[in-house]
């Protein structure tokens, strides 16, 4: 009998060799006579094991990794088609405790299935949720997402069902369904893995929505840095308009949703939900004032719901096992799971689903292991390039929209960058300045201008000319930036400068000065 | 390629795409895929088909990082910059590779075998440093990965 053998085709675990592998077990099965079957999976998000291989037993699947091709043979030889011991054996791929230890809904696949196969989405669960949509009303299923209490995983975190009952309240002769995964934030990867490890599930979230707010067309608008992202999107389309999940008459429920791909072109601004909109209309991306909200004018002007990769793809399982069960994870007004992607200079880096409410140090200890390097994690940036960093006094910080809200940081789309203590943090913040001069999209000047003088005031301030003039001006410049610019580019760049320099002080040569005065 | 050619292809791409809701993004990319850059000429040509002013389509080429008025070298590689990258030794790697091939970032080199460009996340920030030879994701990159990936590539040497 073939023995099925798991190598991922997931983008981050080929960048690592996992294309090499797989060729190498497909070359030494055929040498030995060995019948084998590889399926290219996605990944189970256990990024410092990639590439990770999973043998199919009688006990289950079981995990050997980091995987070199050089060590196929020796894998072949020690017996792994039993799931026999080597110096790369894993045990059973579930008991591995960074994987038991998680609450995986929206990943609950993902690393398990051939991406691409509609046999395997409907083996596991998948159009039950759309099945059970179509019958109902839009207004009922609207209530569904809102009673879930789910909210916006892009980073905003604003109530999706209010953004879905706004689209449905509003008259058109055409409405949209647009989903951004345009995931430029550094330290992120969620989106990409659900597109490249589980596109029918974003597709199922996206048909959802579309049938229930009245949209009958949709786009994803994927970065140009996930050239495997966009493919794998355009082939599961492709499979599932042929399947009838998509088209004219989705399900036979009479409704129509057709559904396509865009292409970003390396501007982070279009994450930005207006700026991703007029860069769909084929303009600059140039962010849009609000109002109007893009629920009631939206993509060329039609009433348009918006939302993130993560944020349509919760919608399949909420339809599936009811608002309440999603409703049952999580704390305060944070509800249901979050993707959490550990990044950076962390030992056990990859993707940890959770309920919300664990703390900062839970993760990076007990799931990342700490840093990479054996050094201390000195500090991490949550959320992105416009997060604040938090020095190890707030790691005990519980992973909540709220609890981050009230110290001034924020969770985002739940990327965790760690850095160890060879980081110079006034380098930090003069890059996060950087990073908002290049990537502006220049309609606001606290934006456009400001970011170029934060560059400029920081390195006066590491020079130390006149520190006391210069860190005010910074502190000034930050509260106009805050106050003044028109989205969360130019608003929210402020963050990680002012925690750097409130956290990590000695960085910028002020506590040396401050004792020498 | 000479430029009545080119004219061809960008008519071709034109021809194909222009029907698409909001098509100017997909035929600016697919003019590039065909001829690795878009070219000073296409501006007109693009404008005059979807009835937009030259501004426009000019105010769109240069908005996005990704589109190139000049050719580039014959290889790419793409520099994550970001701060995961950042975390794990990116700016060492960055200036590795300057030295290595004598240039900076946005430049090609003189042989014309590698361009450097940076990027700003790939989205293998637990792989990090990253980076994209050819558009073929690298992750845990180190300044000896980076010199075996390029001694990899045709005439770059």
């Amino acid at each position: 009998m073939s023995v099925r053998i798991y190598v991922p085709r997931d983008s981050s675990a080929l960048s690592v060799g996992a294309d090499a592998v797989a060729a190498a077990i497909a070359r030494e099965a055929a040498r030995r006579g060995a019948d084998v079957g590889i399926v290219r999976n996605g990944s189970r998000g256990l990024y410092w094991l990639e590439p990770m291989v999973e043998v199919a037993t009688a006990k289950g699947r079981v995990a050997y990794g980091p995987v070199a091709a050089a060590d196929v043979a020796s894998l072949f030889e020690a017996g792994f088609l039993n799931g026999a011991a080597h110096r790369l054996h894993l045990g059973n791929t579930e008991s591995i405790p960074y994987l038991r230890n998680q609450e995986r809904l929206t990943f609950a696949r993902i690393g398990i299935t051939d991406p691409l196969s509609l046999d395997d989405y409907g083996a596991h669960g998948g159009w039950e949720g759309l099945r059970n949509a179509v019958k109902l009303p839009g207004a009922k299923v609207v209530s569904q997402v809102m009673d879930a209490g789910l909210r916006g995983r892009g980073g905003a975190a604003f109530p999706a069902g209010i953004k879905w009952k706004t689209v449905l309240d509003t008259a058109a002769d055409q409405k949209y369904v647009v989903c951004n995964a345009d995931e430029g934030d550094s330290g992120t990867f969620s989106d990409r893995m659900v597109m490249e490890g589980d596109p029918y599930m974003l597709i199922e979230g996206m048909v959802i929505a579309g049938l229930a707010v009245g949209a009958t067309r949709g786009y994803v608008y994927i970065r140009s840095e996930y050239p495997h992202a966009i493919a794998a999107m355009e082939q599961a389309i492709a499979q599932a308009r042929a399947a009838g999940f998509l088209g004219p008459d989705v399900l036979g429920s009479g409704k129509a949703f057709e559904l396509e791909t865009r292409r970003g072109a390396g501007a982070y601004i279009c994450g930005e939900e207006t700026s991703l909109l007029e860069s769909l209309e084929g303009k600059r991306g140039m962010v849009r004032f609000k109002p109007p909200l893009p629920a009631i004018e939206g993509l060329f002007g039609k009433p348009t719901l918006i939302h993130n990769v993560i944020t349509l793809a919760s919608v399949p399982v909420i339809l599936e096992r009811g608002a309440a069960f999603y409703r049952d994870y999580g704390m305060g007004k944070s509800r249901g799971t979050l993707p959490i992607q550990l990044a950076g200079n962390i030992k056990h880096g990859g993707l940890v689903e959770k309920a919300f409410g664990l703390t900062l140090r839970e993760l990076l200890y007990d799931f990342g292991g700490g840093s990479a390097t054996g050094r201390p994690i000195r500090a991490v940036q949550v959320g992105g390039p416009l997060g604040a960093y938090m020095p190890a006094s707030q790691f005990d910080t519980p992973l909540d929209y709220e609890a981050f809200a009230a110290i001034g940081a924020m969770v985002g789309h739940g990327g965790i960058v760690a850095f160890d203590d060879t980081v110079d943090m006034a380098a930090m913040a003069r890059y996060a300045m950087e990073f908002c001069a290049i990537e502006s999209c220049g309609k606001c000047t606290p934006c456009r201008i400001g970011s170029t003088r934060g560059v400029e005031v920081i390195d006066r301030i590491v020079r130390g000319e006149d520190h006391g003039r210069d860190v005010g001006l910074l502190e000034d410049l930050c509260d106009t930036m805050i106050n003044g610019s028109l989205c969360a580019l130019g608003g929210m760049t402020p963050f990680p400068v002012q925690s750097a320099l409130r956290h990590f002080p000695e960085d910028f040569g002020i506590a040396a000065r401050r004792k020498a005065a | 390629m000479p430029q009545s050619d080119h004219a061809a292809v960008i008519g071709r791409v034109i021809e194909q795409r222009r029907h698409l809701a909001g098509a100017l993004l997909p035929i600016l990319h697919g003019i590039q895929e065909a001829l690795g850059h878009v070219p000073a000429q296409a501006v007109p040509q693009v404008a005059a088909a979807l009835n937009l002013s030259r501004a426009e389509v000019h105010g769109v080429v240069s908005f996005y990082h990704d589109f190139r008025s000049a050719p580039p070298g014959r290889h790419t590689i793409h520099l994550c910059r970001a701060e995961a990258c950042q975390s794990m030794g990116a700016d060492k790697l960055i200036a590795h590779a300057r030295a290595r091939l004598g240039i900076d970032l946005h430049q090609t080199s003189a042989d014309g075998a590698v361009s450097l460009e940076p990027v700003y996340c790939l989205g293998n920030c637990a792989c990090s440093p990253a980076m994209q030879v050819d558009g073929q994701l690298v992750g845990r990159v180190t300044p000896d990965r980076f010199d075996e990936v390029l001694g990899q590539l045709e005439g770059a040497k």
